[in-house]
Formats: structure tokens, sequence, C-alpha cells
């Protein structure tokens, strides 16, 4: 049976050029229509401050220039990135076989040293280069079924497909506005001199050096968007849903590294080393995602934004938000890739589904981009960029100061 | 095999989330029952623009009928391709396609595929094979259609001294004759196969319009089981002919054909004409522009449409594509192959879809 809507309206003064906010007749087909919720002309209620500088003119010929640097990518991406992407998965697969296999002899102690070292390399790969950027759907264009966001799981407590709704959709769509990006504290913490201060806040410091070596337990429980479910946004259906697919993640995650591994380790007697090898690994992987993506958005330079400033938003706007609402690592190329190069972070947030070996071709670019247009693009070493999230974690424990 | 199952599932436990097959897939690439693969173990030219590839597949292989195809998977510049082609190694035997020239992936296969290569499999299907019961049979076949026949006759002749099998092979030069050789020596040693050869840089097309061409080529053609595999127009015409030697000599005729057509794609439309869209699984069908996101189309026809962003950046919203192309609204790149999992609110229909949701 097939049911043929009638619905001869679809087509014409289409509902998608009214949902885009023009309102105006439809573009000649010449031009390229970029769709999306966005508008392509027209201005946001209020600009950011930082680019309150530019006109509207101005902010969409910005957008077309990046939109360009991203065509010119795509039309460049093929047998090499490919290539990239697998001789990754080869290395971190190296790394992981390797490493557990070293702990399982790990009485040793140099055994223990050299297995813990693979290990965390291996996780830490694993989550960045491969999870996170697979998970974007930066290797979807391959159409192979194993390194595609649709299949991909990764070695991180949360399920795949909860953290893609809360990063890629939520997180990446609303970069940095407070109230809609909930990546702004994470809940948690008082990341914005905009969210309201109290008591609870001043723990901080502590809330966040607890959370640094557990991180992944802290976006699994923050993936469940518990305050979505008390304030009635989300049903008590979709709630049980993911809590039994994290439990099930989490059941899995456990026994590889606290059960199973430990106790072929024991055959060897090196159980209980295994079980601290494991352990450690996990948590220098969890304190180095939680620096590297802290340095994200929280460096000193970064910028929030209010709900006003996207209210009628263009995509030139969008472009401008994520630019000045991103900071970048500066480092060698080992340390980009330990970053799963989102020390390109600027990058990234322009272009999240890129091929993530193409950051660093795209990057100066951009910089020059946000040079001649007097918008700001913050960089900086890794121990600078750390520290000042830190500074802003422990700045922001503290009320506001009465004006 | 059970055994093996078993020992794989506890493996599994210290390689969540990965499977046990995916580190044994670093020291053999073949060994993933999840993507089936077979690795090129020889690679035959057989005429200007066409060669025979040899392969030895993984695990989860099934042996093919003479006559069957199989989809094959190539990476072209790092994106995979699927296309479907003809067995051409005799049932029982280690496949091989047989591949002609005629567009990005064929060439890349025919020109570029060496020994050691890896490529991507689906297992074999198709209804194109010989009957059940030995009948005399008549080969009708044209340019590369003769891929699938050259299994059945492989299979075939060698083996059953009381096969009866005549081929006719079109082909525009002898030089473009795939298997012309083999064929050759095939009919001089066993007298129970004829082939003839129709070349029609001499002699014009095979002419289907009357009987006649068929009466002085095979005389005997309506006690046989006929078998036709070529390009559209000329299964067109045999089908015609069959048709209208059933309509006059009645339902009694045991002349019988059976033909392989590879399935003619949806006609694009001219980029920017939209199309009608039809959600298989929802079962609606709604005529859109080739400016609307088929994202918007579906929603607005009450389709339960994933979705994300709306921009093209989450990949929330990616809907495998049965048949049809679409226009990605960004690049204006117009793409889509059965399978592939588009990114709806970027694509826009281009001429006739069908989605999988």
């Amino acid at each position: 049976m097939t049911i043929v809507s009638d619905k001869p309206d679809v087509s014409d003064d289409g509902a998608a050029s009214d949902k885009a906010g023009t309102g105006s007749a439809k573009a000649p087909a010449a031009v390229k229509t970029r769709p999306g919720a966005l508008a392509e002309t027209g201005s946001p209620t209020v600009r950011p401050p930082a680019a309150a500088h530019l006109s509207d003119e101005q902010v969409a010929e910005l957008g077309r220039e990046l939109d360009a640097i991203k065509d010119d990518i795509l039309a460049k991406r093929g047998a090499s990135d490919a290539a990239y992407i697998r001789r990754m998965i080869k290395i971190q697969r190296g790394l992981e076989i390797s490493g557990r296999a070293t702990l399982l002899v790990s009485k040793n102690k140099a055994a223990w040293v050299a297995g813990t070292t693979l290990l965390s390399f291996a996780k830490i790969l694993e989550n960045m280069e491969l999870g996170h950027n697979i998970l974007h759907g930066q290797w979807d264009w391959m159409r192979d079924p194993d390194i595609h966001s649709t299949t991909w799981e990764w070695d991180f407590v949360t399920p795949a497909r909860s953290w893609q709704h809360t990063h890629n959709d939520l997180h990446h769509r609303w970069t940095n506005v407070v109230g809609k990006d909930n990546d702004v504290g994470y809940n948690l913490l008082r990341m914005d001199a905009q969210q309201e201060w109290k008591p609870f806040n001043l723990g901080n410091p502590l809330y966040n050096a607890i959370l640094a070596p557990v991180f992944e337990w802290g976006i699994a429980i923050y993936d469940l968007e518990l305050n979505d479910y008390k304030e009635g946004k989300k049903s008590k259906e979709a709630l049980t849903k993911d809590l039994k697919a994290l439990g099930r993640k989490a059941l899995t995650q456990f026994t590889k590294d606290y059960a199973a591994t430990p106790a072929v380790a024991m055959l060897t007697g090196s159980g209980k080393q295994a079980l601290y090898g494991t352990l450690t690994a996990n948590a220098v992987r969890n304190v180095w995602a939680h620096a590297v993506i802290f340095c994200g958005h929280f460096p000193e330079g970064t910028d929030t934004f209010t709900e006003e400033m996207v209210e009628g938003e263009t995509r030139g706007d969008w472009y401008v938000r994520q630019m000045i609402g991103s900071a970048n690592i500066s480092g060698s190329k080992f340390m980009h890739l330990m970053t799963g190069n989102l020390s390109h972070q600027i990058e990234h947030h322009l272009f999240p589904d890129i091929p993530s070996n193409r950051y660093a071709e795209v990057a100066p670019k951009v910089q020059e981009i946000c040079k001649r247009y007097g918008l700001p693009y913050t960089t900086g070493p890794i121990w600078k960029q750390v520290g000042s999230t830190w500074a802003k974690v422990f700045k922001l424990a503290l009320p506001p100061k009465k004006a | 095999m059970i055994r093996l199952r078993k020992l794989a599932r506890a493996a599994s436990v210290l390689t969540t989330p990965l499977a046990p097959e995916d580190i044994l897939s670093l020291f053999n690439p073949v060994f993933s029952a999840r993507q089936l693969r077979g690795v090129v173990t020889r690679v035959v030219p057989e005429t200007a623009d066409s060669a025979t590839i040899f392969f030895r597949p993984g695990r989860g292989w099934q042996a093919h009928l003479a006559g069957q195809w199989a989809r094959i998977g190539v990476e072209l510049d790092g994106v995979r391709h699927w296309r479907s082609y003809s067995l051409s190694a005799p049932a029982g035997m280690d496949p091989a396609i047989t591949v002609t020239d005629m567009g990005a992936v064929s060439g890349t296969l025919v020109r570029s595929t060496k020994p050691g290569d890896v490529l991507f499999l689906a297992r074999p299907q198709g209804d194109f094979v010989l009957p059940e019961h030995p009948r005399p049979l008549l080969m009708l076949t044209a340019g590369s259609g003769i891929t699938p026949v050259m299994s059945m006759i492989r299979t075939l002749v060698p083996h059953r001294p009381d096969s009866d099998v005549v081929l006719i092979h079109t082909a525009r030069t002898p030089a473009d004759a795939i298997f012309r050789e083999e064929l050759a020596e095939l009919a001089d040693q066993f007298p129970n196969f004829r082939v003839i050869h129709w070349f029609t840089g001499e002699r014009g097309r095979l002419d289907f319009s009357s009987t006649a061409a068929l009466e002085q080529l095979c005389p005997d053609w309506r006690q046989r089981a006929a078998y036709a595999c070529g390009p559209e127009g000329f299964l067109d015409d045999a089908e015609a002919l069959w048709a209208a030697e059933t309509a006059t000599a009645g339902p009694s005729s045991d002349s019988t054909l059976t033909i392989e057509r590879f399935s003619t794609k949806l006609a694009g439309g001219e980029g920017h004409d939209g199309g009608l869209v039809t959600f298989e699984a929802s079962d609606r069908e709604v005529e859109a522009d080739g400016d609307t996101p088929l994202l918007d189309v579906g929603e607005d026809a009450g389709v339960l449409m994933p979705s994300g962003c709306r921009m093209g950046i989450c990949h929330s919203c990616l809907t495998p594509l049965r048949a049809g192309q679409v226009r990605d609204l960004r690049t204006d790149e117009v793409h889509g192959e059965p399978g592939q999992l588009i990114q709806t609110c970027v694509s826009a229909a281009a001429g006739p879809v069908n989605l999988d949701i």
C-alpha cells in the first residue's frame, strides 16, 4: 500500500525558505543554497562584542570565504586521507594489544611501566583521533562501514550514540551559548560569569580536580541529560533507554579493564599489578582528555554568548561564533595527534566533519581570515592554556564583585 | 566452527568495543566476517578493455551457481563504490569476475587491479542460472553479456557429455570478443557445443525483427531453452521476438527465454528538477523539488526522520538510500548509490529517490 500525500504546496512558496527566516523569493538557481535553520542574510539581534565592528555584508563575505576553504578540502580529500585513518587505526590497535599483553606479565616492574604507558597511549589515541573524529562523521565519505559514525563504538564509558547527541548536535550547534550549550561547565562547574553564582560553586576547583581522573564517567552522566529529564524535556522512556545502554556499555568496559585483564594476568601472578595498570591507563587518559577538552572553550580569550546573539544568526555569524568561542593549542605534530587534532579546536568547530588530518592545513588560512576581519584567534602552548582554564575555575568559584 | 565462535565470544571480553576479528585483521585483512573481503590472486587480460580478476574470498562467502553475479566493492580515491559483476568462473571453482571498462569503477578494476589487492564482496545472487533438468540450450549474448553465460558453458560443456549448447555471441570485432579463443577450443573439443560469433562491425546488428536470422544460425531454436544477456536494446528485441513466437505458436510452445537484465537505474533528474521521493518503510510518496532538503520533505510528509543540526555537520540524520540520486545542496554534487547513507538535511532529490525509512 502506498499513501500518496497530495501536497502541491510543498515545493512552491516552500516551507524551507520560511524556516530559514528569509521569507524572500528563492535565490537564483546559480547561487549555491546552504540549508539549515540559519538565515542567509541579516544579522542576529545582538552581534557578539568581539564581532560588533563587522557589517552584515562583511560577515556574509567571511562566511563565503570559509565555505570556500571547506569546499577546497572536500575536493582534495581522497586516497591519502583514507590511508591516514587506516594507518592510525592499525597503530592504535597495535598499541592496544601490545600494552594489554605486556600488562599480563606486569609483576615485572619494567613490564608494568611499559604496558601501562602503551595502554595509556592506545586509549588516548582511540578516544581522541579515532573515536571523537569518526563519531563526528569525518570519515563517513569513505563509505567503509567499519569506519563510520553510525557503527563506531569507542573505548569510553559513554555509549557512542548518546555522546553524539549531546556533543555533535547540541554542543556543536550551540557552541558557548550560555543556557543552550551545557558544555559550558557540564552542569557541574561555573565556567562563565553569566552563570549565576551559588554557594555550591565555591567547590569549583575541587569538583574539577575530582572530575579530571574520572572524566569518562562525568561525560557518561552528562550524556544522560538528567536536567532535561527533571525539567520534563526528556521522557522517562528515553532516559530508561539511555540508562540501559549506558549500563551495558559500562559493564563491558568495566569487565575488560578491571576483571578480564587482571584475571588473565593472574596466570602469571600479575593480577593485582594488571589491575593497577588498567586503572592507571584509564586515569591517564581521563586527565589528558579533560585537559585537552577544557582547553577548547575555556581559556582566556574565548567568548561566550547570550541567546540574543544567536537570535536570527546567519551562517556567517555562526562561523564567527565558532571562531571567537574556541581556542587552539599550539605545539608539535605529536601533540596535535595526541589531542586528536582538537588542538585545532577553532578549525574543528568551523568544519566539524572534515578529516582531522586536514585541520593543520586549514589553520593558517583561518588565522589569516581572523586577522583580516579583526577577530581574535586564541591559541597558546598547552601549559599556558591549561593554566588559563584553571585560573577561570578558581576565579568563578567566587561570587561576582559588586560594582 | 561453533567452538571457534565460543572462543571468539570469550576473547571479545578483552577486546570490546572491538571484536577479536578486528585485532586479527591487523595480520590478515580477509579475516573479517563482518565485512566480507577477497584477495585478488590473478588478473588475466581478456581484450583491450576487459580483464578477468580471480580472487580468494574470506570466510562467509558462499559458492556461486553458474550464471550468478556478486556485488563487488572497490575503493576509488578512498571512497567505497559497489557494482554488480557476473561471475565468469565455473560453478564450484574459485570465483572470478570478468570486467569490461565502461566507467570509473570498472575502468579501475580492469586497469589497476593487481594480485594481493583486497576487494569487498557480497554473496553471489541471481536467478539467471541453468535449468534443473537437462535441456538443449541456446545462448544469446552481446558484448560483456557473455560473462554469466561463460560460467554456464564452463560448468556444463566439459562435464556433461549429454549437454547440447549453441552460443550466438555478438561483438563489434573479433578483437572485442571476450573468451573467443577458449570458446573456439571448447567447440573443437566438444561436439555437443557449437559457437557462432557475429561481428557487428562486419555484418551489422543481429536482426531480431523477424525469425529469419535465428532460423539461419540455429534452425532448431524453437526446441531450445534460450538464455539472453546483453545490452538493453538487445534484450528488448529478443524478448519481443519470443513473445511474438509464443503468440503465434500458442501456449503449447516450449520455447522459453530467460534473460539477465542489470536493473536499470532510476533516471536521474536534471539536477534541480527534484522528483518523487518514496519513504519505503513509512509507505509515503511525495513530489519534492530539487532545492528542499529531503529531511524537510520527509518531515512535512509526517515521516519520523532522524535529525540533528540541520546544517550538515552532525550526521544525526543519516538515512540509507535505496535507489536514485541526491544532490548535495552544499556542493551541488549529484551522487548516490544503493545502500549509501546520506545526510538528508543537506541533500535534495535529483530525480526519483527511494529512502529506506
